[in-house]
Order: C-alpha cells, then sequence, then structure tokens
C-alpha cells in the first residue's frame, strides 16, 4: 500500500537532481513525513548516495523524519511577534497541550513546532494550526484555541 | 445606492482569511443572489489591500467605501445597504484615533492617504485569481509593448536609465544586472524570481504575490524576452501556501491566453515558468545558495571570489535573479517610461519602497511610500503612532540583517543608503516599530538566536560566532552579564564582518552593533545594576 503510494509520488517525476527537493516535499505531504525507507527508494530513483538525500532532508526546516499531529501547530517567532508577546504565548500553547516545540503528543492529536516567520505580522501575534492562521492571540485566546482537558503526554 | 451599479471588495489576504473573510465572502454572495441582486451587485474576492490590521476588510466600488473589522453578523446590513433606500452601514465606518470621527471613504483613511500605491495598484483591488481582471486594468500591455515595440537591448536600457534598484534587500541596480545578464554568452539562461522571503517580520512579497500574481509574472516574462531567456523560476517559500496556489492559477491562465509558452502573442518569443517552494532556509535569499537549493541541494553560499549569478547560476547557466517587488515594478517602467519611474524618490534611490510596518504602532500593514519620506511620516502620520500612550523607542528595519534606529533619526529620509549609513539597511522592507515597553537587549538576543539557528553551518565565523554573541546576550539578559562582555560583543562582531563567508555571516552583528551604538545605557543597566529598563527579561524584574 505504502509503497504503491510511493512509486505513484515518483512517477510524477524524471528522477533528475532538481527534482530532489520537490519529489520530498511531495513524500512529506503525502506521508506526513519523510520516512527512512522512502528517502533510501528516492536515492536510488534519482541514483545519488543516500546520505545526499539525508543531508538536503535535514538542511531544510520543511521537512521532517517524525510524524505530525493531526493538528500541526506552527507559533510564529517573527520579530513582530516576538515583541508583541510570541514567547509567552508559545509558553501557553506548551501547557496547554503538554508538548514542548518540537515534539508529537502521544495520541498523535498536536505537534508542536515554531517558524521563522507566518507573515501575518500586522496580526502579531500569530499562530497557524494546519493551514488556518489565528492572530492577534492572548492567551485567553490559546485557552479557547486549545481546550486543557484533552491534556496529553509527549511521545 | 440603490439603482447604480457596485462591486464589492472582499480581502482574501492571509490576513483577512484569518479573520473570517472567506466565509464572509461566501455568505455576501449567497445574500445577495437571495434577494436578487446579482444584476447590480458584483462580489469579487481580491488580494491584500494592506491594513490588515483592521481586516477583514470590504470596499465598495465605485465609490470605495471603506468596511473595516467586518464580521459574518454585518453582512445581512451590509447587503441591505444596496436595497432603495439602503443605508451604508456606519458601524463598520474607520474612526479616526484621535478625534473618533467616522471615516466612510477609502481615500481618506490616514493609513491609505500618504501612501503612493503604485506596485501595489491592483492589490484589493482585482481578482487575483481572474486573468480577466488583470487584463481589464492594462496588464500584459507592457509585455506587448516590449515585445513589438522595443528590441531586448532597449527593454534592458529602459530600466537601466529609469535607476531601479533590486528591492530584495541590497539595492544593487536593477538595470546593470541585466545588461551583464544579456551581454553573457550562453545557450540557455534563467530568469529567476526570489520569493524567499525568510525575513522574520516581512510579508510584502508573500501579499505581492497573493493580490497581483500576474505582475510579477509579466516582469518576469519581459525580463527573459530582455536577456535572452526561456524558462523562468519563481522561488516560494513553502510557508506561503495560498500565494504558491494563487500563483499557480495566474501561471496556467497566463498560459492560456498566449502570455506564456510557446511563441507568445505570435512575436516568436517563448518563455515558460516554473514554479519552485522553497523548503525553509533563511540563508536561500542568497543567490549561490537559491540557486543550489532549485538544483536540489543543500542551500551554502559559495564562498569569494566567484562568478556572479548573472554569469554562472542555475546549472552554471546565465540567471537573472531579482526579487518579486523588483519585477512587479518592470511593467510599470515600460508602460509608463524610465523618465516617470526616476522622477519619484530621491536622488540614488528612485520610485517607491514597500514596507511591512509591524509592531507596536497603531496601524499595521502593508505600505508603499516614496523613497525619501520619513520615519516621521510613515510612523506617525501613516502608522498612526505608538497605541497606548506609550513613547516611541526604535524602528528596526532590514530583519536580522539591519539594525534599531532610535528617535534621533525620525526626520531621516529613508532610502538604501541614508538606512546603511546609519547603520541599518533596507532589506527586504520590514519595518518593526518598538516601544518604550521593548527590551533592547531583548531584541538583539532575538536576532542572534535566528542567524544562528538559520547559519548555513560551513563557516566558522558565523556558525561559531552567532553561538557566542548569542550565548552572551543571554547571559545579560539573565543578569549574569560581565563588564567586559560589551567590549566582547564588539570585538566578535568585526571579526564575523570580517570573516564570514556570506551576506548572512556579514550582517548577523548588525542588530547587536546598533543596539549597542544606540541604547548602550540598557545594556549597561542590565550588566551593572542587573536590571531591565524595560522589563522585559523576566530574570531581572
Amino acid at each position: 500500500m505504502k509503497e504503491e503510494l510511493l512509486r505513484r509520488v515518483l512517477s510524477s517525476y524524471k528522477g533528475r537532481r532538481g527534482d530532489l527537493i520537490p519529489i520530498l516535499q511531495a513524500v512529506q505531504a503525502n506521508f506526513g513525513r519523510l520516512p527512512e525507507e522512502a528517502m533510501l527508494k528516492i536515492a536510488r530513483f534519482i541514483g545519488i548516495p543516500e546520505s545526499e538525500v539525508y543531508a538536503v532532508a535535514t538542511f531544510y526546516t520543511q521537512f521532517r523524519l517524525t510524524p505530525l499531529g493531526r493538528k500541526h501547530v506552527t507559533a510564529c517567532r517573527g520579530t513582530a511577534c516576538h515583541i508583541r508577546g510570541a514567547p509567552q504565548i508559545l509558553q501557553e500553547i506548551e501547557k496547554a497541550v503538554g508538548i514542548k516545540e518540537g515534539e508529537v503528543t502521544s495520541d498523535l492529536e498536536y505537534s508542536l513546532e515554531t517558524v521563522a516567520c507566518i507573515g501575518c505580522c500586522a496580526l502579531a501575534p500569530c499562530i497557524r494550526i494546519n493551514r488556518d492562521v489565528h492572530g492577534e492571540l492572548t492567551p485567553e485566546r490559546v485557552e479557547e484555541l486549545f481546550p486543557t482537558s484533552k491534556q496529553c503526554h509527549p511521545e | 445606492m440603490s439603482d447604480r451599479r457596485c462591486t464589492v471588495l472582499i480581502c482574501q489576504g492571509t490576513g483577512c482569511i484569518s479573520g473570517g473573510a472567506e466565509q464572509i465572502f461566501s455568505s455576501l454572495e449567497k445574500e445577495v443572489t437571495r434577494l436578487n441582486l446579482e444584476e447590480s451587485v458584483q462580489i469579487k474576492r481580491t488580494g491584500c489591500h494592506g491594513f490588515c490590521q483592521r481586516g477583514p476588510l470590504v470596499v465598495i466600488e465605485p465609490e470605495s467605501i471603506f468596511y473595516s473589522k467586518v464580521k459574518l453578523d454585518d453582512v445581512p446590513d451590509i447587503v441591505q445597504s444596496f436595497l432603495p433606500g439602503g443605508k451604508l452601514v456606519e458601524r463598520l465606518f474607520y474612526r479616526d484615533p484621535v478625534t473618533s470621527k467616522p471615516i466612510p471613504y477609502y481615500r481618506d483613511v490616514p493609513f491609505y492617504s500618504k501612501q503612493e500605491r503604485t506596485v501595489l495598484r491592483n492589490c484589493g483591488h482585482i481578482d487575483p485569481e481572474n486573468i480577466g481582471d488583470f487584463l481589464a486594468v492594462g496588464g500584459y500591455e507592457a509585455l506587448r509593448k516590449a515585445l513589438f515595440d522595443m528590441t531586448p537591448e532597449q527593454v534592458v536600457e529602459e530600466v537601466k536609465r529609469s535607476g531601479l534598484r533590486g528591492l530584495g534587500g541590497a539595492g544593487f541596480p536593477t538595470g546593470q544586472k541585466w545588461k551583464a545578464c544579456r551581454r553573457a554568452t550562453g545557450d540557455e539562461k534563467y530568469v529567476v524570481c526570489n520569493g524567499d522571503e525568510g525575513d522574520p517580520g516581512a510579508f510584502q512579497d508573500r501579499s505581492v504575490i497573493e493580490g497581483d500574481p500576474h505582475s510579477v509574472l509579466e516582469g518576469m516574462i519581459i525580463a527573459g524576452y530582455a536577456i535572452g531567456a526561456k524558462k523562468g523560476f519563481v522561488y516560494v517559500r513553502a510557508e506561503y501556501p495560498l500565494a504558491v496556489d494563487r500563483l499557480k492559477i495566474a501561471i496556467t491562465q497566463a498560459r492560456e491566453e498566449g502570455f506564456l509558452g510557446k511563441d507568445i502573442l505570435g512575436g516568436g518569443f517563448d518563455f515558460d515558468i516554473k514554479i519552485f517552494q522553497g523548503a525553509g532556509a533563511f540563508v536561500c535569499g542568497e543567490s549561490t545558495a537559491l540557486v543550489l537549493s532549485i538544483q536540489g541541494k543543500r542551500g551554502m553560499p559559495k564562498p569569494l571570489p566567484r562568478p556572479r549569478t548573472a554569469e554562472r547560476g542555475l546549472w552554471d547557466k546565465p540567471t537573472l535573479l531579482n526579487n518579486v517587488k523588483t519585477f512587479a515594478n518592470i511593467p510599470l517602467i515600460i508602460n509608463r517610461g524610465w523618465k516617470w519611474f526616476a522622477s519619484r524618490g530621491t536622488e540614488k534611490s528612485k520610485g517607491t519602497a514597500i514596507f511591512s510596518l509591524t509592531g507596536k504602532v497603531a496601524n499595521c500593514g502593508l505600505i508603499e511610500v516614496p523613497m525619501g519620506i520619513t520615519l516621521r511620516e510613515i510612523i506617525h502620520d501613516i502608522g498612526g503612532g505608538i497605541p497606548g500612550g506609550k513613547a516611541f523607542k526604535a524602528v528596526q528595519t532590514g530583519g536580522p540583517s539591519g539594525g534599531c534606529l532610535p528617535a534621533s533619526f525620525w526626520d531621516m529620509p529613508v532610502d538604501f543608503d541614508s538606512l546603511i549609513t546609519a547603520g541599518s539597511m533596507m532589506g527586504s522592507g520590514g519595518m518593526v516599530v518598538m516601544d518604550e515597553d521593548t527590551c533592547m537587549v531583548d531584541v538583539a538576543r532575538y536576532f542572534l538566536d535566528f542567524t544562528r539557528r538559520e547559519s548555513c553551518g560551513q563557516c566558522i565565523p558565523c556558525r561559531l560566532g552567532t553561538e557566542q554573541m548569542f550565548e552572551i546576550l543571554n547571559d545579560i539578559t539573565k543578569g549574569q552579564g560581565r563588564p567586559e562582555d560589551i567590549d566582547l560583543l564588539l570585538e566578535l562582531s568585526e571579526a564575523i564582518i570580517h570573516g564570514s563567508l556570506c551576506a548572512l555571516g556579514k550582517t548577523a552583528p548588525n542588530p547587536v552593533l546598533t543596539t549597542i551604538r544606540y541604547f548602550r545605557d540598557e545594556y549597561e543597566a542590565h550588566i551593572d545594576e542587573k536590571r531591565c529598563p524595560a522589563g522585559v527579561c523576566s530574570e531581572l524584574t
């Protein structure tokens, strides 16, 4: 099943060196992360050493080797957000979902990471949950977005 | 308003969408259909209007009635106003923050009235997902003019004489770059649009792509014609999914209409554009790193001396790399001529600058102003000053490569060169206002935390130097600073500036240098008195 999916993803590329990043993006979009096996197959598909695939995958912040939560929370640590209280917002979120930046809850409900800038600076501080941006956050709004009754523990 | 036709423009920028603008759009559509008003009322989605803080924004043309902070519940009242005898919804008018006087029209809102929106002229006024809208406002006319009335050399000359400088940060003369690329020999050349807006605190490239993608494409196609390239890439951050979607739609539509692909407009010129999604690395804003990234490699800048990207770039072919806003200026220059363009701005910085005005300022958003405008006009007149009666402390420009300027620069004309003289830089156009509650040591620490994370790691001064500076700044904010730390920071800065391979390292100390230069007393308060004057550093309050 998974192999079939990977084959399908790869089939829309020619396997050129320049395809590497788009392939990694497509694989991650389909698998939620970059599984080790997939990276090995990608290396063979393009004809480069596995270490090179791994080197690229770990250079760019978009790529992850571990799975994401169903609700992937991206907290912005941009300048405007920072001076309008982003560090406190991040703390509140960490408290509410019970994990730290870079972690995933054991039930895979939430994953949390920070990003250099979401580009929604006028609404600072802001976060993104999957594709939705939430701006002008306050600790109260964080409480609404993450009801604490569902506290989880890190994996 | 009843008997006339009107168009309702609903901003669908990322900011307004986060406030529910998509639901407002569909609800307005339903309500207009329910009341059988489709004949006279047109509902249209647009890109970013700029005044993101007051979003969701709704503008009603032709009168340009400006509604801000619109909620789903306001939709019935807005639609009622289109019926015979209907009244405007006064509660949605923008109010002057000082006098509380309602301001019904877009052009009278101070945030807009002081701006000169030329590159952003279409943002907020056309549907970015409909090429017909773009064509209706003269879109692709510049391409037609370039292809049929001008030689490639004339196009290059026009751009050169306009005085346009690259709006991605460095301010390199665009025409000179185009000329070098035109001259470079090679069977294949490339045009690359840099939309890897990695600076924290900047969102203007995103807004231009989301609001007016065809202007960027048109600029790129003209560039391709001018330098003799057949292929272009738009490098957009994957963090900007909406921008990527709009760009995809725009490229498809441009192909369908014959503005992209083989034999463009029947003029015998072939050019096509692909999107490349940047996978998230600030250093990829650097030309050689960006090129490597498109080639599927780690984005690590090539050390000097090396050939310019204009001569040997993508796959070692001549490559023209310009920023999103630079390309968006091209159709204007071709249409209106270099003289018009050069008539605006200052002696060495022509045209306009686009800033993301954010932070501790009353009106946050995307603004376009003539080069040479003062910080006072930007922050006080357009930005509406500092909210909550707080005192202005500093303005940060240029992101992690720039610096923090104090109130003594309030009347400095803003352009590429004046900012560099002051120790900061234009950068990609982030402008973050800071008030008395902002700790400048914390800000310096914040930026070094950013650069140490983003350092690609290949050269030691940058990799270890930024880490060391961060550690020292971290100690100072925790009350563990030593009297010699300020000198140590200055010494490290010098070493990093001279020893680093690329602009990321060479400019990384700027936030520290400017905060020491202009706010040394804050460092001293942290170190000598173990006190944070702004009350930010939690271990010192």
